[in-house]
């Protein structure tokens, strides 16, 4: 779906979405029973740097500041974190983190953050945006990658063939929807043909501040060990164990 | 358990990370969970033909700073460069929860971050324990946690081991620490030397390296390499932290927007340390800590409470 | 991945009051032993996991030499190896070993 079509099939009441020349996506739209959902994300593959950040995360803060419970939708098409000297010489890592932040901080204070990933969703540019929501899903074709093949390949010095033989065997390491659905990471497939406004107002009543994902990743045997591991650091700080 | 123990002066760069913990906390104050006895490895690693850890890498437990009772995870960034596996990041997660959910555990968390970031061989499950770790950070900070990072390691903070030192309420780091998302050789490789240069010494630390952190207000105090110098620096943060709030955020934007404004266009550090008003930036460089200290100390924009 | 294990008795139990100890990182060069006192008597275990193969020899001669030299009777010890040269091996053992004997 391209991104048009997915605000219009989320939106049929109206929207004022808008994406900027640099892929940036803000606005807001309207729901069915009243009220509205703002609406931030990264299109086109665009990849996120300094300067994409400080829009996006100020539209964040305008809907907290505002007060109510304004969902926030974060719709998401991204290469990954720009790669430049000068962004990383002024910070980047701070930029992104502060985006992930005001999207918690969102989430504390009562507004469902929802992620839908559409096209690609890489590395540090997933973690600013999909992955800081309470609640993330796809659309079939979207391809969260944490990082490629190819680059894999060269880093670990395995062939390509061999990464994706293994890739068959366990959703841990590759790149794709569906492991990331295995994971605990996406909660939900949206069904492309059925209408999408429905689906996201289902998804929004199953959001919630609390991180369910690693009891998700085990109920679907994607990671049998996070829940358990963690669970049991928390028995043993507090003597139960 | 103890590895033999480090005290005082030696070397936080050098230390493996169970020595950093024996190293900064109080004498005979620290007690492991989850160690490596109980051998709660990776279940990925064997599949790639690699060796695990018995501890997958991460130290975690409770323990004392100068009196204080504190949370502690130390990440072994000799060892898969430190990253996050499953394992290794559920442990921080964990910890972090614990901080978080009980009141009668300390409520201070130190985080003694030397990752490169994700562990490719299990990708989106580090992933997702970065993800993970940022919201248990937040919300533990919501529910007055203090969460410091501490970095000055050989693998640094990079990618989302960069993201979670700055979901942190405060930030320490030395002159070998390194912050950054995508590591110099990894720019390289994608975008070409003229873009970054990775064999580069002075350039890699002008831009990731602990004085331009300080200098820039990326982190908060700059600590000697040393374990005396990480407990003074750690100390001297948990004296003030900021409270996570709206109010933070918005005075975060803010020093974000005024940073990209005022040194967006800055070619290399030394101008954007010129810019920011350091009479001599090219001798930074050489700086020894307590000069370096000093000069941060004078900076506006090195010195604030938006984090 | 390649696993070893050796039997020993060694002369006598190790001295000293310490349970349990660790010293090592897996890394390229290097490796972590992890040693218990857990077995009875003056018997000793060591298992090892290590990436290479073809040093079956060398890891028994190592191992049967610190096991002469130290004693270390009573000792579970389990390496994980990260591609480490001999002199490092036994340089690791006698470092446990030097651990486990503190009070």
């Amino acid at each position: 779906m391209t991104l048009d079509e997915i605000l219009k099939g989320v939106f049929p009441s109206g929207h004022d979405v808008k994406t900027s020349a640099a892929g940036l996506i803000t606005g807001a739209g309207k729901r069915k029973q009243g009220g509205s959902i703002a609406v931030i994300g990264v299109a086109n593959g665009a990849a996120l740097g300094t300067v994409g950040v400080l829009p996006l995360a100020e539209k964040v803060l305008q809907v907290v500041a505002k007060g109510g419970d304004t969902p926030i939708l974060v719709i998401v098409d991204t290469q990954g974190q720009l790669m430049a000297r000068r962004d990383e010489m002024i910070g980047l890592n701070e930029y992104l983190a502060h985006l992930a932040k005001c999207l918690l901080l969102a989430s504390q204070l009562g507004h469902r953050t929802i992620g839908l990933e559409y096209g690609e969703a890489a590395a540090g540019a997933f973690l600013a945006t999909a992955l800081a929501t309470d609640r993330l899903v796809g659309l079939p074709g979207a391809e969260p990658t944490v990082m490629d093949l190819p680059s894999m390949a060269r880093v670990t010095k395995l062939p390509e063939e061999k990464l994706k033989e293994l890739a068959k065997t366990t959703p841990v390491f590759a790149p794709g929807l569906d492991h990331m659905f295995q994971m605990g990471a996406v909660a939900e497939i949206w069904d492309p043909k059925k209408p999408l406004d429905e689906q996201l107002e289902q998804t929004l009543r199953n959001a919630s501040s609390t991180d369910t994902r690693d009891e998700l990743g085990a109920e679907r045997k994607g990671r049998l060990m996070t829940a358990v591991v963690a669970k049991r650091v928390i028995a043993e700080a507090t003597g139960q164990r | 358990m103890e590895d033999i123990a480090s005290r005082g002066k030696s070397g936080w760069f050098d230390a493996t990370a169970r020595q950093r913990v024996t190293g900064l906390l109080d004498p005979g104050s620290f007690t492991e969970f989850i160690g490596p006895s109980e051998r709660v490895q990776s279940p990925h690693l064997k599949m790639f033909d690699l060796p695990s850890a018995f501890d997958d890498g991460v130290i975690i437990g409770r323990g004392e700073l100068n009196g204080r009772d504190v949370l502690i995870a130390a990440q072994e960034g000799q060892f898969m460069g430190g990253t996050f596996g499953e394992v290794s990041g559920a442990k921080i997660l964990g910890l972090v929860r614990a901080a978080r959910d009980h009141k009668d555990l300390p409520q201070t968390v130190l985080l003694l971050l030397d990752s490169g970031g994700v562990r490719l061989q299990e990708a989106n499950a580090g992933e997702l324990a970065v993800a993970e770790l940022m919201r248990a950070i937040v919300q533990a900070r919501c529910a007055g946690v203090a969460v410091i990072a501490l970095v000055g390691g050989k693998s640094g903070a990079f990618g989302g081991a960069g993201l979670t030192a700055s979901t942190c309420s405060r930030i320490v780091i030395s002159e070998q620490g390194r912050i950054g998302v995508s590591g110099p050789e990894v720019i390289e490789t994608n975008k070409g030397v003229e873009e970054f240069d990775a064999q580069d010494k002075a350039l890699v630390w002008s831009t990731d390296g602990g004085k331009n952190r300080r200098l820039i207000g990326g982190a908060d105090a700059f600590a000697e390499d040393s374990m005396d110098g990480f407990r003074v620096a750690a100390e001297a943060v948990l004296a003030k932290v900021p409270s996570f709030d709206l109010k933070t955020m918005q005075a975060e934007q803010e020093r974000l927007t005024a940073r990209q404004q005022q040194l967006g266009a800055c070619d290399d550090a030394v101008s954007m340390w010129r810019t920011l008003g350091i009479k001599d930036p090219e001798a930074v460089r050489d700086m020894d800590g307590k000069d370096l200290t000093a000069l941060a100390n004078g900076i506006k924009e090195a010195n604030h409470d938006a984090r | 991945m390649q696993m070893l294990s050796f039997k020993h008795t060694a002369r006598s139990r190790l001295p000293g009051k310490k349970d349990k100890a660790i010293i090592g990182v897996v890394a390229s060069g290097n490796l972590e032993v992890l040693l218990e006192r857990v077995i009875p008597g003056a018997e000793c275990e060591v298992a090892i996991a290590t990436p290479l193969t073809g040093y079956d020899e060398t890891w028994e001669a190592v191992i049967a030499d610190f096991v002469e030299r130290f004693s270390p009777g009573g000792l579970r010890i389990s390496i994980n190896d990260g591609g480490a040269r001999p002199d490092t091996v036994y340089l690791r053992l006698m470092q446990g070993s030097a651990l486990m004997e503190a009070d």
